[in-house]
């Protein structure tokens, strides 16, 4: 680990490193700056990068336009509560597998990752007949219940990554010395499940927040996350790029946050726990 | 315990596909309901020589491949730079990662926009500085631009779980071969990129499986076009569903993208299965 670093060679690397970060960054910054344009000056040329009028009056003009929070409750109630479900139905079932796995256990967890490699399309078109059939097209029920049962595998998976790392000894031990089931789970389980199930709810939440495919086919307006009502400014009128620049910084700046909080666990969900 | 979700996934799994396979074998059309009739295998005949389906299909290829190479590529490069000793590294990291959590219609229209658009974007302004003509990307280049926005929400990702690899490597490993005079290249080609080797199988499976369902990119950027030249399976099946009602015909469609799907994972799951042990 001793291994000594010319600061010469130091200072290099941070140059490009940082140069290159920056330059990862940069759509997301300029997004963030233009919203603070007015619209002239989001497309003034040559283009102007801090020396420009700000103004926060976008954020107040893409509000009252298009009641832009009702959009995003949607997608909080949309993200949270499949989110959720999604928790209720898998906690038992990795629970089960971690703890009293069987044979086929390793099966039934592959089985569940094939399911994620069917192409949405597969199923889209007896989901929107049967939504348009049964009213649920434009509805926040109808996206939540898609949506928990698109990320039910991640979840379980997740989960059980996490679960499979409590030791069983400690089980054990509780139940030696004379707990019954029930406190085994709410004071020994539990405190132990809890920064699992955290992550878990994490990084759920950040994918159906994103999730654009279901959400801008069975959305028209009502139900329509913010997902589905940015892709309405693909039609423009007029000069929009202050406003577009506006409404989606708003939208990605929740999950951008809690995104940078959960870095270490996006790595161990996303890859089914291959990589830690 | 493990039912409820079992049964939830089965049937989300199988109702949906048995409908779509039965839908596949009918003339069915919304726009004429209640005219439902059998026609077998035609659907498939007119959809599988549908010039539309082979730009689609190499489309889509060439959208999956494109991708990979640039995230996997620029992925083990971040990686290795990210690694090195340097100031602010945890700011970089955080700079880097940052393109993962924008939602794709929003990233989709930034680049259109405020990058690509040929009068107002900053690849214009750009040009203009240069005394070149901008070009009008999504017109002239529409894949290409659309596989430059898809790379860039996944860079981070290669990036994220490349790094992770990287940095559980033994760092007496590096030493020992550098005592035993291995220059840089040797300790990349022999040590780094084994150590890395799972890792980049992992990030390949994952995206593959969501890069064959790119979908709002397309819809918000092109919008499959000019003509089907940034067509891919997803959009293609989706334009004849929702935009033309032909529900059999993109039944077919949808049917003939699962098998593709599969043909893919199968080949994948071979490469990573052992991989995917927790």
């Amino acid at each position: 680990m001793a291994r000594k670093v010319t600061t010469q060679r130091k200072v290099i690397m941070t140059a490009i490193a940082w140069a290159l970060g920056i330059l990862i960054f940069f759509p997301i910054l300029w997004t963030f700056l233009t919203s603070f344009k007015s619209e002239a000056d989001a497309i003034a040329s040559p283009p102007q990068f801090l020396f420009f009028n700000w103004t926060t009056e976008n954020y107040a003009e893409v509000q009252s336009r298009s009641n832009y929070l009702s959009h995003f409750m949607n997608s909080v109630i949309i993200s949270f509560g499949s989110t959720l479900i999604g928790l209720i139905i898998a906690i038992p079932a990795a629970w089960a597998m971690a703890f009293a796995p069987t044979k086929r256990t390793k099966d039934v967890l592959m089985w569940m990752l094939s399911t994620k490699m069917m192409p949405p399309v597969g199923a889209l078109i007896p989901i929107y007949l049967l939504f348009r059939n049964s009213g649920l097209l434009d509805t926040r029920i109808g996206l939540v219940i898609v949506l928990t049962l698109i990320n039910l595998p991640i979840i379980v998976w997740m989960l059980y990554t996490y679960f499979k790392e409590i030791p069983g000894e400690i089980l054990e031990a509780a139940r030696m010395d004379g707990a019954s089931l029930m406190k085994e789970i709410v004071y020994v389980l539990t405190p132990m499940a809890v920064p699992g199930i955290a992550s878990t709810l994490l990084l759920n939440i950040i994918l159906a927040w994103n999730e654009a495919f279901w959400t801008l086919n069975l959305t028209a307006s009502k139900a329509a996350p913010l997902t589905a009502f940015i892709a309405s400014y693909s039609s423009p009128e007029g000069l929009f790029y202050a406003k577009l620049s506006a409404a989606s910084t708003m939208a990605i700046a929740p999950i951008l946050i809690l995104g940078w909080f959960s870095q270490k666990q996006l790595v161990r969900g996303l890859t089914f726990g291959a990589v830690k | 315990m493990i039912a409820p979700s079992v049964l939830l996934l089965f049937a989300w799994m199988i109702v949906p596909l048995a409908m779509t396979i039965y839908f596949s074998l009918l003339n069915y059309n919304l726009l004429s309901p209640g005219m439902e009739s059998f026609v077998g295998f035609l659907n498939y005949e007119y959809f599988l020589s549908d010039p539309a389906f082979i730009a689609a299909l190499i489309n889509t290829l060439v959208l999956v491949a494109g991708v990979l190479v640039i995230t996997v590529v620029g992925g083990i490069a971040f990686a290795l730079l990210l690694d090195q000793p340097m100031y602010g590294q945890g700011i970089v990291r955080i700079l880097v990662i940052a393109p993962f959590f924008v939602m794709p219609t929003v990233a989709a229209l930034v680049w259109k926009n405020m990058f690509m658009n040929p009068v107002n974007g900053l690849f214009a302004h750009l040009a203009k500085a240069f005394g070149l003509q901008p070009i009008d990307w999504l017109a002239n280049a529409p894949l290409f631009s659309v596989i430059l926005i898809v790379a860039w929400q996944w860079l981070p990702f290669a990036t994220l779980i490349l790094l992770t690899a990287l940095q559980s490597l033994d760092e007496e490993q590096k030493e020992a071969a550098e005592m035993d005079g291995a220059g840089a290249i040797s300790k990349f080609i022999y040590i780094i990129l084994p150590h890395m080797a799972r890792a980049i199988t992992v990030v390949i499976l994952i995206q593959t499986i969501f890069l064959l369902s790119v979908f709002a990119e397309i819809l918000v950027t092109t919008n499959g076009g000019p003509g089907t030249d940034s067509t891919n399976l997803t959009y293609l099946v989706y334009a004849q569903a929702l935009l033309q009602f032909d529900i059999g015909g993109a039944s077919a469609g949808g049917i003939v993208a699962v098998v593709l799907a599969n043909i893919v994972a199968i080949f994948l799951v071979r490469l990573v299965g052992k991989n995917l042990e927790a």
